[in-house]
C-alpha cells in the first residue's frame, strides 16, 4: 500500500486501505513520544503551517506537537493574527503563505470546503483540521486507532455517537469511517438534532438515549456546537442534560466493556457527566495522546515518506 | 437597410407557424415571409442563407440582473445587451436590486436612458415591489409605469409580509403589469444548498424544497383572492411544480418560469464547494429536475427566463457559503434550452414559444412574433452546432459560470433588432 494523496480532507473519500495504513504508521510513531528524547529527524527541513480560524487548544497543539516531533518547522496562525481581519480573502492569504514555500499547511475554518479551496490553488499538501460541519479527518483516525487500541479490533462494532449531530464534523467523519469496516452506527440526539437524510449514511437514528446505548461497545458523546446554532435547536441546555447527558445508569446498559469516548472540548454536567467522563471506562485523555501519533503518520505520510 | 432571410426553418409560435421560408425584413419591419421571395434591387439587399437553420423572434428574457447602477464592475448595461444579442435575446427585463434600487421614476429613466445610448437590445426595467425592496412600504409604482416598467419584483428575496403583498397585488390591478415573485421562506431558508443528501455531507447549510413551496402556495393564493397578476419566477421544485399545476386549474392569472440551471444541474454538483454552482433558490434533486422538465412538458411552465446574475470573479472565489449567487447566463441559455428539444421534452415551436412570444405576453410588449408586420426582432440560430463554452469569450463581464468548457448543441448566429444586424457569429456567411 502507497500513500497517493496530496491531501487530506476528508474521510469519505479514503479507501479502507489508506485508513489502515495511516494506523500502521501512527503505530510506529506512538513509541517515539514515550521516548525520553521525544524526536525523530523525519521530516527535517520540512515546514508546517498551522492555519486556524477557528478557536482551538488540543487540534492545534496536537498537529504542532507531532510536527516537532518529527523534526519539522511550524508556523502557526490563529485568524486573530492574522491579516483576514484586515479584509484579506481566504484565497489571498493561502497564495500569500504558500510564497513562502511550506510543505503542509493544516487548515481549520468554520465555513465548509475551505480546505478544498486551497487544494485547488495550492501546491502544499493540505490537511483538513475541521471545516464547519463538514469533516474532520484526522479526529476520526485517532478515534479508531483509539478504538483498535482499546478493543482490540475495528470491526464488528456497536458504535453509539449520542449528540449535536447535525452540526458536527466529528461526526460525520466518524460514520463514514466506522461503516467502512462494517460496524453497526446508532445516532442519537433530539430529532432537531439528527440531520434530515441521516440514515442514508447507513446509521440508524435513535432518539432515545436508553435505547441507543444498549449494548454498545463504543459510546461518544458530543457537545452542542453552539456556533453553529445547536442552542436554537433545543429548549434548553438543562432540558438537553436532563434528556441526552450521559450518566452511570446509561454506561451500565451497554457492554460490560464499553469504552467512553468525547473529541473534545468536553461541557460537563450537560452531553457528558463527571461520573462518566472520570469514570473507568472513560478513553477520553487516550484519545487525546493518539491524536498525536495519527498527526505525525498523517504529515510523513502526506511528505512522500509513505512508499 | 433591406435583410432578406433565405430558405430558413421560419418557427412563429405565436401564429403556429413552422416551415421553410423566405423573410424579408424591411425598414424594421417584416414586410414578408414567403417562399422564395424575390428582391429588386438586389444591390442594396443583406441576403443570408439559413438553409437549415432556424429563423426565430429574438429571444426575451423577463429575468435577469443588468447590475447599473451600482454595481458596474459586475456588468453594465452595455455589456450586460452586448451578451444578450451574443445569446439570441433581443429584449431583457432588468431586475430591480441595483443600488440605488430601482423603487422610483429617476432610477427607471437612468437605466431606460443608458440602455438607448449605449445598449445593444431592447431593455425593459422592472420595479421594486417596495421600497428599497426592503418588503415594508410600496414603493411609487404608477410613477415607475409612467416612466417604462414592465414588472414590479423584489426579486433576490420575496415580500416577505403577506399584507404588503397583498396590498401591492391590488395595488398593480390599475396597471397592465405583473408582479414577478421570487418565492422562499426567508426564515426556512438561511442555508445556501437544497438540504437532502448532499448539504448532509458537504456540512453546508440547507434550504428545504418547502421553504420555495410554502410561498409559491402563499403568494399564488393571496393574488388570487384580490384577482391580480402574478407570476412566479425561477421554479426549482417539484413541489412548486405541482402547486401552480393545480392553480392554473382554477386561476388564469398565474404564470411561472424556470432557469437551464433547474432543468440541467442537479444538487450533486456543489459536492466540489465549487461557488459557480451557488445560484439562489439552489439546485436541487434529480427529481426536482424530472418535474421541472414535466412542468415545461405540460405547459405548467410558461417561460424559461436566465436569471442571468453576473458577478466579478473575487466575489465568487471564496468559500462556497459567503461566495455570491448566480450565473453568467444569457450566452448558454438558448444552448442549454435546446437540450430540451433534443432530449424529446419539448418541441422546437414549444421551446421558441417558451422564450418569445409567452414571455412578450407576459409583460405586454408587442414583441416575441416573426409575422408579416410584425417588430422586426429575429434570430437565426443553427440548433445542432457544437460549440465549447469559453468563460473568456463571454460578452458579459460575468465570467462565473458552471458550464466552462461543457460541449452544448446550439448556438444563435445572427440577431436583428429593429430590422438591423446588431451580432452575427464568423460562422454565418453574409451576402451584400
Amino acid at each position: 500500500m502507497e500513500w497517493k494523496r496530496k491531501d487530506l480532507l476528508g474521510i469519505r473519500e479514503l479507501s479502507k486501505e489508506e485508513i489502515l495504513l495511516v494506523l500502521e504508521v501512527a503505530e510506529s510513531f506512538k513509541e517515539v513520544s514515550k521516548r525520553d528524547i521525544k524526536k525523530v529527524p523525519t521530516l527535517r527541513g520540512k515546514t508546517v503551517i498551522t492555519l486556524f480560524f477557528e478557536p482551538s487548544t488540543r487540534t492545534r497543539t496536537s498537529f504542532e506537537i507531532a510536527a516537532k516531533r518529527l523534526s519539522a518547522d511550524t508556523i502557526n496562525i490563529s485568524a486573530s493574527t492574522s491579516s483576514v481581519t484586515k479584509g484579506e480573502t481566504l484565497k489571498d492569504t493561502a497564495l500569500n503563505l504558500e510564497s513562502m514555500r511550506p510543505d503542509v499547511i493544516v487548515i481549520r475554518h468554520s465555513y465548509p470546503g475551505a480546505p478544498h479551496l486551497l487544494a485547488r490553488i495550492l501546491k502544499s499538501s493540505i490537511v483538513n483540521a475541521g471545516d464547519g460541519a463538514h469533516e474532520h479527518p484526522t479526529q476520526a483516525l485517532l478515534d479508531l486507532f483509539t478504538i483498535r487500541e482499546k478493543k482490540g479490533r475495528i470491526e464488528n462494532l456497536k458504535v453509539t455517537i449520542v449528540g449535536d449531530i447535525a452540526h458536527s464534523r466529528v461526526a460525520r467523519s466518524n460514520i463514514y469511517c466506522l461503516r467502512k469496516f462494517g460496524n453497526e452506527v446508532i445516532c442519537c440526539g433530539p430529532p432537531s438534532l439528527i440531520p434530515p437524510h441521516l440514515d442514508s449514511l447507513g446509521v440508524r437514528v435513535e432518539y432515545k438515549l436508553e435505547n441507543a446505548v444498549r449494548d454498545a461497545d463504543v459510546i461518544m458523546a458530543l457537545r452542542i456546537q453552539k456556533e453553529r446554532g445547536g442552542i436554537s435547536s433545543i429548549p434548553s441546555v438543562r432540558e438537553y442534560a436532563s434528556l441526552y447527558g450521559l450518566r452511570k445508569e446509561h454506561v451500565s446498559m451497554a457492554k460490560d466493556d464499553v469504552i467512553i469516548m468525547h473529541p473534545g472540548p468536553m461541557n460537563r454536567g450537560i452531553e457528558i457527566m463527571d461520573e462518566v467522563a472520570d469514570g473507568p471506562y472513560s478513553v477520553i485523555l487516550d484519545q487525546v495522546e493518539n491524536g498525536v501519533a495519527v498527526r505525525m503518520a498523517i504529515l510523513y505520510l502526506l511528505l512522500g515518506k509513505g512508499e | 437597410m433591406r435583410i432578406l432571410i433565405r430558405r430558413g426553418r421560419v418557427i412563429d409560435p405565436a401564429t403556429n407557424h413552422d416551415a421553410e421560408k423566405d423573410v424579408l425584413i424591411e425598414e424594421g419591419r417584416i414586410k414578408r415571409v414567403a417562399k422564395d421571395i424575390n428582391v429588386r434591387r438586389r444591390d442594396r439587399t443583406i441576403v443570408i442563407n439559413a438553409k437549415g437553420l432556424v429563423v426565430s423572434p429574438g429571444l426575451i428574457d423577463i429575468h435577469c440582473h443588468l447590475r447599473e447602477p451600482g454595481f458596474e464592475f459586475k456588468e453594465t448595461i452595455e455589456t450586460g445587451t452586448l451578451s444578450a444579442v451574443k445569446g439570441g435575446f433581443t429584449s431583457l427585463v432588468c431586475m430591480a436590486n441595483t443600488d440605488p434600487v430601482n423603487d422610483n421614476r429617476s432610477v427607471t429613466e437612468f437605466i431606460l436612458r443608458k440602455a438607448k445610448e449605449e445598449g445593444y437590445s431592447r431593455v425593459f426595467p422592472c420595479g421594486a415591489v417596495t421600497k428599497g425592496t426592503k418588503g415594508e412600504e410600496l414603493a411609487e409604482i404608477g410613477e415607475m409605469v409612467a416612466a417604462g416598467i414592465v414588472a414590479i419584483s423584489d426579486d433576490g428575496r420575496p415580500v416577505r409580509n403577506a399584507s404588503v403583498l397583498r396590498k401591492a397585488l391590488e395595488y398593480i390591478k390599475i396597471f397592465p403589469i405583473p408582479l414577478i415573485s421570487h418565492c422562499e421562506d426567508p426564515d426556512l431558508s438561511v442555508g445556501c444548498v437544497n438540504e437532502g443528501f448532499f448539504s448532509l455531507i458537504t456540512g453546508l447549510e440547507g434550504n428545504p424544497d418547502i421553504a420555495e413551496e410554502l410561498m409559491v402556495i402563499r403568494d399564488i393564493r393571496i393574488a388570487r383572492y384580490v384577482d391580480s397578476r402574478i407570476h412566479i419566477t425561477h421554479l426549482s421544485t417539484r413541489g412548486s411544480v405541482e402547486a401552480i399545476r393545480e392553480e392554473k386549474k382554477r386561476f388564469n392569472k398565474v404564470t411561472c418560469d424556470t432557469c437551464p440551471h433547474y432543468f440541467t444541474l442537479t444538487e450533486e454538483s456543489i459536492i466540489s464547494f465549487d461557488p459557480n454552482f451557488k445560484v439562489n433558490p439552489p439546485l436541487r434533486s434529480k427529481s426536482d429536475v424530472e418535474a421541472i422538465k414535466e412542468g415545461l412538458k405540460e405547459g405548467v411552465i410558461d417561460i424559461i427566463s436566465t436569471d442571468h446574475a453576473p458577478h466579478e470573479m473575487a466575489s465568487k472565489d471564496l468559500e462556497f457559503n459567503i461566495a455570491s449567487s448566480g450565473i453568467s447566463g444569457l450566452e448558454t441559455a438558448l444552448a442549454l434550452s435546446l437540450s430540451l428539444y433534443h432530449e424529446g421534452v419539448l418541441d422546437l415551436k414549444e421551446l421558441i414559444r417558451k422564450l418569445t412570444i409567452n414571455p412578450a405576453r407576459l409583460i405586454n410588449q408587442p414583441y416575441g412574433m416573426l409575422c408579416e408586420g410584425a417588430i422586426a426582432d429575429v434570430i437565426v440560430f443553427d440548433p445542432y452546432m457544437e460549440w465549447v463554452v469559453d468563460r473568456e469569450k463571454f460578452a458579459s463581464k460575468g465570467k462565473n459560470t458552471p458550464f466552462h468548457g461543457w460541449k452544448l448543441k446550439g448556438k444563435n448566429l445572427l440577431t436583428i433588432l429593429d430590422g438591423k444586424i446588431v451580432y452575427h457569429d464568423p460562422h454565418l456567411p453574409i451576402d451584400s
